[in-house]
């Protein structure tokens, strides 16, 4: 860990901050989101902010954002009170956000995008060859290498958030806030955002950074607070701290940071595919001639560079995706093309990647987003009309025993926090009988609590007898909690190992299309 | 969870939801009010005297029961489309095809006792809206046709299909172009004995009032409908075929407008006029709109609209204001609901 590259000597804390946030309260109907809560900034530095899902992070920086009023407490930049009430604001005070969720318009390009909303692009006529200039040189400065002429559409994710960076860095921001950069990036993808952010501490701009990752928040973090139910429980430095440490500082008690689970019992094959060929949104072929099983009894994880056509795999194997060619076997049956329904139906449950566009109804309550592929069938529909006491009833056992933090299940699911978002999609894919379980980055942007919990429910699906197929960005994740680990490069099946004599060197290499000799 | 405030009460939640419509209709006859000044007539008279053509005098709030039976149904048929992400703007013609195919039914088909005759006429009324707006939701499913352009395109092709048929062969034998009047067994008979012209199919409208309730809030089907609308992503990925929800609730949207067609035909008219009300269709989505999508807002935006529509002529005669003025009423009340920031930031609300 080389913590000298990321901070540089010029922070001093004896200097006024740049940022001081004091006594923020915010409350919304049934939950005290921020409780009194004080965070300052220095210049120069990285401040991480951990707490479990739901703690109140992305509240504090929608406030700091001005998309929230606080209830009680004010803000102070460079020592001078100011009111933000709204982004317009925060962006003239030199402040930068990029959000959790992504806040692009996907059928504009990068410039487009970046210009949105400015001043200068007020007029009769848009201007796209200065700003496209601009972004051009940005982008060098902070080797952020970003195309401004790409559609947001065709771009990786990865791609996309450095697009975000640029967006505050073209509106001249000082203070930087990042919510959970890394969930959706590539280990590659996490080295060069991590470059880039220690240019810009260099360059006297001031970090907020946000994540679940611990290990991340060792190596970049100056300083971290720790929020628990709204109210800062603890701070502390990478210095004096270490993984297990703020595990338990987040939820208040030991975190095990591994996967423990027996050997696997592998039985019959449960999904088989074979030959499988599918095309990507651009007409490209995204899955090339892939075929596996996986058995009853056993975690068969993807590893794999994200944008390798693992996303169009899952979805050509759950129904959504078309399939050009080839077969997708649940047990004997023969699935039929696109028909999600059919495979619902032989069993089979799906945690998908995207949990805002498939996996979830955000204007729903918990309480129908816990029965969105079961509520036509009994118990929840009786006779011609569903059963909303039985409804209610499901919703309160599942918030409850996975841990979703929020005031009622009558809560809509676009009110929770994005990891409480994520327990409920798990939760109610874990609900049901399943034998098969197709699960699409499963702990994407959730506490190490949480991930504890969720990996616990996975390894129990198995030893029940579930097939499992593990598709995750995390090499971590997939080492630890599979049985069995592919490698996807390029559409194809590059590599195959057991996971318990696996390298993580060598599948390292096999991501990147690289083959040991 | 322990860090908890208390939840909103549900009175609240209930006013949340009405105030804006209110508002709009507040504001809009404020507005109205003042163009009224401009034109030298004095407001407070020209809304007296509506709300007196409308309520009070004898007969009145009948007549506007009467006008709000088929702007109940529109309403609900157009709020269903809009629940399943859908803008049925072809309300009005699925309501021409509904009376044309009622009133044919009505007069053409003879030897049937009451029972069987007026049911028959206006499940035939339903199945022609269901089927005009089925062609569209067929081809918004398997094409990706937009539902706009294409109910769009099936207005005109009803309004100028009824008119030949009005026209041509079923024309009646007098001078007027107008159908033969309906056969006694498939009239909608009148509600009280007087005047007016209230007749059983304001009963019928509210009986699939609650049954419009009872499907959108009860039914899984209501359910799946809600999901497409609200998430065709998510709805696909749990299983709900998304093609066949569309075209179910296009169904479901355009039965309910030919039902209304048919009780214009079956119970007010009792034959189908050349000049056929028009425009009840388009009022429909304002209707639709300021109910937001729950049954009763759409039965007192109906009842709203017919009042205007009733005490109108009155008003005129009364005041001395042209009529158009309900017209400018009403375009105002539908700004406003259409685009509730606008009420919002006169009432900042926060
Ligand atoms: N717009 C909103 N309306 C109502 N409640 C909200 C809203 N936004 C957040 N909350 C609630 O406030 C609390 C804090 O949420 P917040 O999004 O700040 O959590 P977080 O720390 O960012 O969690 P995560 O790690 O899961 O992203 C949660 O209980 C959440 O349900
Ligand atoms: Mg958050």
């Amino acid at each position: 860990m080389n913590k000298s590259s990321t901070s540089p000597p010029t922070a001093d804390p004896n200097a006024v901050p740049v940022l001081e946030m004091r006594g923020i309260t915010k409350r919304f109907p049934g939950v005290l989101a921020n409780d009194n809560i004080n965070l300052d900034l220095q210049r120069g530095e990285i401040h991480c902010l951990l707490g479990e899902n739901g703690a109140g992070k992305s509240t504090l920086m929608n406030i700091l954002y001005g998309l929230y009023q606080p209830n009680e407490g004010e803000i102070l930049l460079n020592g001078k009170p100011t009111k933000i009430t709204n982004p317009k604001d925060a962006i003239a005070h030199g402040i930068g956000m990029v959000h959790q969720h992504f806040m692009l318009v996907p059928t504009l390009t990068v410039t487009e995008n970046v210009t949105l909303g400015l001043e200068e692009n007020k007029g009769l006529f848009i201007d796209v060859k200065k700003p496209a200039d601009r972004i051009r040189a940005l982008s060098k400065q902070y080797g952020l290498d970003v195309d401004p002429d790409a559609y947001i559409k065709d771009l990786s994710v990865g791609m996309q958030q450095r697009v975000e960076i640029i967006k505050t860095l073209y509106r001249n921001a000082q203070i930087l806030v990042l919510d959970e950069p890394t969930a959706v990036l590539t280990p590659q993808e996490v080295d060069d955002l991590f470059h880039t952010l220690s240019q810009l501490i260099s360059q006297g701009k001031s970090i907020i950074f946000i994540t679940h990752k611990l290990r991340e928040v060792l190596k970049v973090a100056r300083r971290i607070t720790v929020l628990r139910q709204g109210r800062v429980v603890g701070a502390t430095t990478p210095q004096e701290a270490d993984s297990a440490k703020l595990a338990s500082m987040m939820v208040g008690r030991s975190v095990m940071l591994k996967v423990d689970k027996d050997a696997a019992k592998p039985q019959a094959p449960v999904l088989s595919i074979s030959d499988l060929r599918v095309l990507s949104e651009r007409r490209t072929v995204a899955v090339n001639g892939v075929s596996f099983e996986v058995r009853a009894g056993e975690i068969v994880g993807i590893a794999g560079v994200e944008g390798n056509g693992q996303a169009e795999l899952v979805e050509a194997l759950t129904g959504l995706r078309h399939i050009e060619q080839g077969t997708v076997k649940i047990d004997s049956a023969v699935m039929p093309n696109e028909s999600p329904d059919a495979v619902i139906e032989a069993g089979a449950a799906h945690i998908p990647e995207d949990r805002h566009k498939y996996g979830l109804v955000l204007s729903y309550p918990i309480r129908y987003n816990m029965v969105l592929s079961t509520f036509d069938k009994p118990p929840f529909t009786k006779g011609m009309s569903l059963d909303e006491g039985m409804i209610t009833k499901n919703a309160k056992d599942l918030v409850k025993k996975f841990d979703v933090r929020t005031p009622s299940e009558e809560t809509f699911a676009g009110s929770l926090s994005g990891g409480n978002q994520q327990k409920v999609v798990v939760a109610r894919e874990f609900s049901r009988p399943i034998k098969l379980l197709i699960a699409s980055q499963p702990t994407r942007g959730v506490d190490v609590g949480s991930i504890e919990f969720i990996h616990k429910q996975i390894v129990a699906q198995r030893d029940a007898g579930a097939a499992v197929l593990l598709i995750s960005a995390e090499l971590d994740e997939v080492m630890s909690l599979s049985d069995r680990i592919l490698v996807m490069y390029k559409g194809k099946i590059v590599g195959q190992s057991e996971a318990a004599t696996a390298k993580r060197e060598d599948i390292g290499l096999l991501m990147m299309g690289t083959q040991k000799n | 969870m322990t860090n908890t405030t208390k939840p909103p009460s549900p009175i609240l939640k209930v006013w949340d939801a009405i105030w804006t419509p209110l508002l709009s209709v507040f504001v809009a006859l404020l507005i109205a009010g003042i163009i009224l000044i401009i034109t030298g007539a004095n407001p407070l008279t020209v809304y007296v005297s509506l709300l007196e053509g409308a309520f009070l005098k004898p007969g009145a709030f009948a007549e506007t029961l009467t006008i709000a039976t088929p702007y109940i149904l529109l309403g609900l048929g157009v709020s269903l489309g809009f629940t399943a992400g859908l803008f049925n703007i072809g309300a009005e013609g699925q309501f021409y095809m509904g009376a044309v195919v009622s009133t044919y039914i009505g007069y053409a088909v003879t030897g049937l006792p009451a029972i069987i005759h007026l049911p028959l006429a206006i499940i035939g009324g339903a199945l022609a809206g269901a089927v005009w707006a089925g062609i569209a939701g067929y081809f918004k499913a398997t094409r990706g046709a937009h539902e706009v352009i294409t109910t769009i395109m099936l207005n005109y092709i009803a309004f100028a299909l009824t008119d030949y048929l009005i026209n041509g062969p079923l024309r009646g034998k007098g001078s007027a172009p107008r159908t033969p009047d309906v056969l006694d067994s498939a009239i909608l008979p009148k509600i009280f004995s007087g005047s007016d012209n209230l007749h059983w199919g304001f009963i019928l409208a509210l009986i699939i009032l609650v049954g419009y309730w009872f499907l959108t809030k009860r039914m899984p089907l209501g359910l799946q409908i809600r999901t497409v609308g609200a998430n065709p992503d998510a709805a696909r990925y749990a299983g709900i075929n998304v093609n066949r929800t569309t075209v179910v609730a296009m169904l479901i949207s355009g039965a309910l407008c030919g039902i209304a067609g048919a009780t214009e035909v079956l119970g007010r008219y009792q034959y189908m006029p050349a000049a056929f009300t028009a425009g009840y269709g388009f009022d429909a989505i304002a209707i639709s709109l300021l109910g937001q999508g729950s049954p009763i807002g759409v039965l007192i935006a109906s009842v709203l609209f017919g009042a205007m529509n009733a005490g109108s002529g009155f008003m005129q005669l009364q005041a001395g204001v042209t009529p158009a003025i309900i017209s400018v009423l009403q375009a105002f009340i539908i700004i406003f609901v259409a685009a509730p920031a606008i009420i919002r930031s006169l009432f900042k609300k926060n």
